[in-house]
């Protein structure tokens, strides 16, 4: 010991074995509820190819472009599904993403930097409407205007293109259409805003620079960065469009046919397993509508998954591009 | 010679690590005495933070990152026995400071001894103590131990990291560029209070500042790309060095 | 020459930016009227009823039953919380565990972005494929209980799980390695640095994702149509092996007949159902910054 230290050297007493089993039973917990999310998308699977075996068995894969869907004669088929699905979702997105978008660039470029925070917020806050409100909007308030002011005006007008051969009830394959792009409208607004945002500011300051004017500077400085963005979010309210239910279910009309025109009843993969879940008319008739969510889960994955590959091809190519 | 008559209290014998597959440091034979103040030195890039970082072994945490050769601590391999044993013996303070954000100063200071045994009140509190004192704070926050760790200065927070570190009782206690980050009020602060702490502890040092191993260490080390050219008591280093490459850096011809 | 070309761009962008101006306000339309209609004919249905008296029979003034208010939805908000509280019970761990494992024992190695692929793509089953999933196990393994609250539950807790999982790793990415460096180098044990300081640190974010997630579920009706049976028209809440009842599938069912005072009773859970996924969400919102705050130390 050294005069005048007022710290002794401390012995350090003899540390306790350090023992493993915390580590290990962490681990191991982890492992669990890791293994139990990998196991919950198989199983997604697994259980609906088992859950649809018997209509599986009675159609095979026809099933998916069965023309027909007659419980009375035993017939089911998901094609008047299938068409409803691509055509409502298609124009839902046709309406969505220009709007969504125009209101993104406004947002971003012309606001007054005042008005930016609250309306963007309002967007997000609106972003997270339940489907069901949007279904119940549609069906008191929508119908009723679609029927009296719209349908009447779009058949007197646009009849000639012949998509509104149908009389106007308002409930029917538009009004589903655009009830779906409400819903729709906010999550593309928002992805694209954020796309935008993220873009940075040089690139708009460049194009400024040269004398181009704001719509230039969106359509050749910002649009093109924040291009994949954009795509992501249209690509996600497309899925988002596909496997809603509550949107379309009161409005559609409940017609399980194929379709001639807009204004006609129909049907949608979603609003066939709502509608006829509790009908019962045999017994192959909830193995079809299990099919049938097998085939949406399958649709909308492969839509997911596909949009991320496009997304991570384009961003490794921009990024060796920038290098 | 001076280190003839030390004990050794770690050793590095034929140290190499790596970074995936080129190594940072290459064969390394160094000993650092016991109760001394044990400086690094070298130009930037010339791996004496892996090497600090291979003697508590948090270099093998980094992906990729391997080690051959040995450490002992006391005549003990260290690269043998369980890493967390081995990190609760060699204390390291980093060059940013890096205090718990979510804690108080108290809890800080404790965390060691909350997290790695199952201390009473009255013991944390005497320890908490003792390592503030330790580490020149315990005048400053006495009065507010409770107060968010956060809401210290950068040179108090690294006090701070300090006390931390010696509540744990390590036997020896790792310095990586400790005042880099600081102004130089706070690192003279630091700097007496190394002097101080080699009563108690075993001190090694990483520092790109030459001027700041002249003033703490007792030994000295120099490193150029990943070998160790030269070791010996500082005033012989500095005034009178054995190595052509050591003279260089000295007299300040690159790094 | 040059000057007229000029001209014609700036008017283009002009015009650009009122079309782009127009936008917002179309969309606006629809959105608000939405919100407007809501306010409008669920505000007369909020009173001390609404929330302490169960479902009232059916009037219908055309057939000879006439009106006379009372009637509340006790039913669906104590069903709604009971799934809530099930199948944030189911989720919530789960989420985390898988999240903390890819972060902290995946690190950047291909495992943790797998675990993130997989529950990004959990993300995007549709709700009622989740609803015909659950019914489907439930079939299998417990079929007395096919339809119930349980069955239910599970199914919004495959909704729920990708979000958790997925807001859980990004707040843990953020704490920064520092953290876990001072930590292993005190030598403490692997496991109580990831769950007693970097989950610590975490939390302002975990709990925000957990939040948003059960907003999300708290609105769904689907996957409770499908799997979890009609029991509202009860005069108590039932056990969780029964039929469910809840916010958004009464608004279903109400819309779905024509009585006045259950259309009324059906907005007025609309309403209810927006104020709590906004009350969700400023609640957040506040705590992640609150808590941000308070631990960096302002």
């Amino acid at each position: 010991m050294t005069p005048g230290n007022p710290f002794p050297a401390t012995v350090p007493p003899r540390p306790p074995r350090i023992s493993k089993w915390g580590d290990r039973i962490y681990l191991a917990l982890l492992l669990l509820a890791t293994a139990g999310v990998v196991a919950l998308m198989v199983a997604l699977v697994a259980v609906l190819v088992n859950g649809s075996g018997l209509a599986f068995k009675a159609f095979g894969f026809s099933y998916i472009w069965g023309y027909y869907w007659n419980p009375e004669n035993g017939v089911y088929g998901l094609g008047p599904a299938i068409q409803g699905t691509l055509i409502t979702s298609a124009i839902a997105l046709l309406i969505a993403v220009p709007l969504g978008l125009g209101a993104a660039i406004f947002l971003t470029q012309q606001a007054p930097a005042w008005l930016r925070a609250p309306v963007g917020q309002l967007i997000e806050l609106l972003a997270a409407i339940p489907s069901i409100v949007y279904g119940f909007w549609g069906l008191i308030i929508l119908v009723p205007i679609m029927a009296k002011v719209v349908e009447p005006r779009l058949i007197k007008y646009l009849g000639w293109t012949g998509l509104f051969n149908a009389t106007p009830i308002g409930i029917d394959i538009l009004t589903a259409s655009l009830v779906l792009s409400v819903m729709v409208i906010p999550t593309v607004t928002a992805i694209s805003r954020d796309s935008i945002a993220a873009v940075p500011r040089s690139q708009k300051e460049a194009a400024l620079a040269i004398g181009a004017t704001d719509w230039e500077v969106t359509r050749h400085a910002i649009l093109p960065y924040a291009r994949s963005g954009i795509v992501a979010g249209a690509v996600l309210g497309l899925g988002r469009a596909l496997g809603e239910t509550m949107a379309v279910l009161f409005v559609i009309g409940n017609h399980t046919v194929i379709v001639n025109s807009l204004l006609a009843q129909g049907q949608t993969i979603p609003s066939l397993i709502a509608n006829v879940w509790f009908e019962n008319n045999t017994t192959l008739e909830r193995p079809a509508l299990v099919y049938a969510a097998l085939v949406l889960l399958v649709i909308t994955l492969a839509i997911n998954l596909g949009a991320r590959l496009v997304l991570t091809r384009s961003q490794a190519g921009r990024g060796a591009a920038a290098e | 010679m001076a280190l003839a008559n030390e004990t050794m209290k770690m050793e590095a014998q034929n140290l190499t690590a790596f970074y995936g597959e080129s190594p940072a440091i290459k064969e390394i034979n160094l000993q650092f005495p016991e109760r001394k103040v044990t400086a690094i030195i070298g130009p930037s890039g010339c791996g004496k933070s892996t090497l600090i970082r291979c003697l508590n072994r948090l270099h093998e945490t980094t992906p990729k990152a391997r080690v051959e050769g040995s450490v002992f601590l006391d005549g003990q391999d260290l690269y043998r026995i369980d890493a967390t044993a081995v990190r609760r013996r060699v204390g390291m303070v980093f060059q940013k400071p890096n205090p718990f954000a979510t804690m108080s100063i108290y809890n800080n200071v404790s965390a060691p001894l909350r997290f790695n045994g199952r201390p009473t009140r009255a013991e944390t509190d005497a320890a908490v103590l003792r390592a503030l004192k330790q580490a020149a704070l315990w005048d400053e926050v006495r009065d507010r131990v409770d107060a968010a760790a956060t809401s210290l200065s950068g040179g108090q927070q690294q006090r701070l990291c300090i006390a931390r570190a010696l509540a744990g009782n390590p036997e020896v206690l790792l310095m990586d560029e400790p005042c880099s980050a600081l102004d130089p009020i706070a690192t003279s602060k630091i700097e007496e209070l190394i002097a101080q702490l080699k009563q108690s502890y075993t001190v090694i040092i990483v520092t790109h500042n030459m001027q700041q191993a002249a003033r703490v260490a007792d030994y000295t080390a120099f490193l150029y790309l990943g070998k160790m050219i030269e070791f010996g008591p500082t005033e012989d280093l500095f005034e009178r060095p054995k190595e052509h490459l050591t003279e260089s850096y000295i007299t300040g011809r690159f790094g | 020459m040059k000057f007229d070309r000029a001209a014609r761009r700036k008017v283009f962008s002009h015009s650009m930016t009122v079309l782009s101006g127009l936008a917002i306000v179309v969309i606006l339309v629809p959105l608000v009227s939405v919100v407007y209609e809501v306010v409008l004919l669920g505000g007369p249905a909020i009173n001390v009823d609404f929330f302490t008296q169960p479902i009232p029979s059916a009037c219908n003034p055309a057939g000879g039953l006439p009106c006379h208010g009372g009637g509340g939805v006790i039913v669906p908000i104590e069903g709604t919380l009971q799934l809530i509280g099930l199948s944030s019970l189911f989720s919530v761990p789960v989420g985390i565990g898988a999240a903390i494992f890819a972060v902290e024992y995946g690190g950047e190695r291909r495992l943790a972005r797998v675990i993130g692929m997989v529950a990004d793509v959990l993300s995007g089953v549709p709700s009622i494929v989740a609803g015909v999933f659950t019914w489907a196990v439930f079939v299998l393994y417990f079929p007395t209980i096919a339809f119930s609250t349980l069955d239910a539950a599970l199914a919004l807790s495959v909704l729920m799980v990708p979000i958790v999982t997925r807001t859980c790793e990004e707040a843990l990415r953020t704490v920064p390695n520092s953290v876990r460096e001072a930590a292993m180098a005190l030598g403490i044990s692997k496991w109580k640095m990831s769950l007693r300081i970097t989950f610590v640190a975490a939390l302002p974010g975990v709990i925000t994702g957990i939040l948003l997630a059960i907003a999300r579920s708290s609105g769904e009706a689907a996957p409770l149509l499908i799997a979890g049976g009609f029991g509202c028209l009860h005069p108590l809440s039932q056990g969780v092996e029964n039929q469910t009842c809840a916010l958004p599938l009464w608004i279903y069912f109400g819309a779905n007949n024509p009585y006045p005072n259950w259309i009324t009773l059906a907005w007025g859970c609309a309403l209810l159902l927006l104020l709590v996924i906004l009350g969700l969400s400023l609640l957040s919102r506040f705590t992640l910054e609150r808590m941000s705050r308070r631990m960096r130390g302002g």
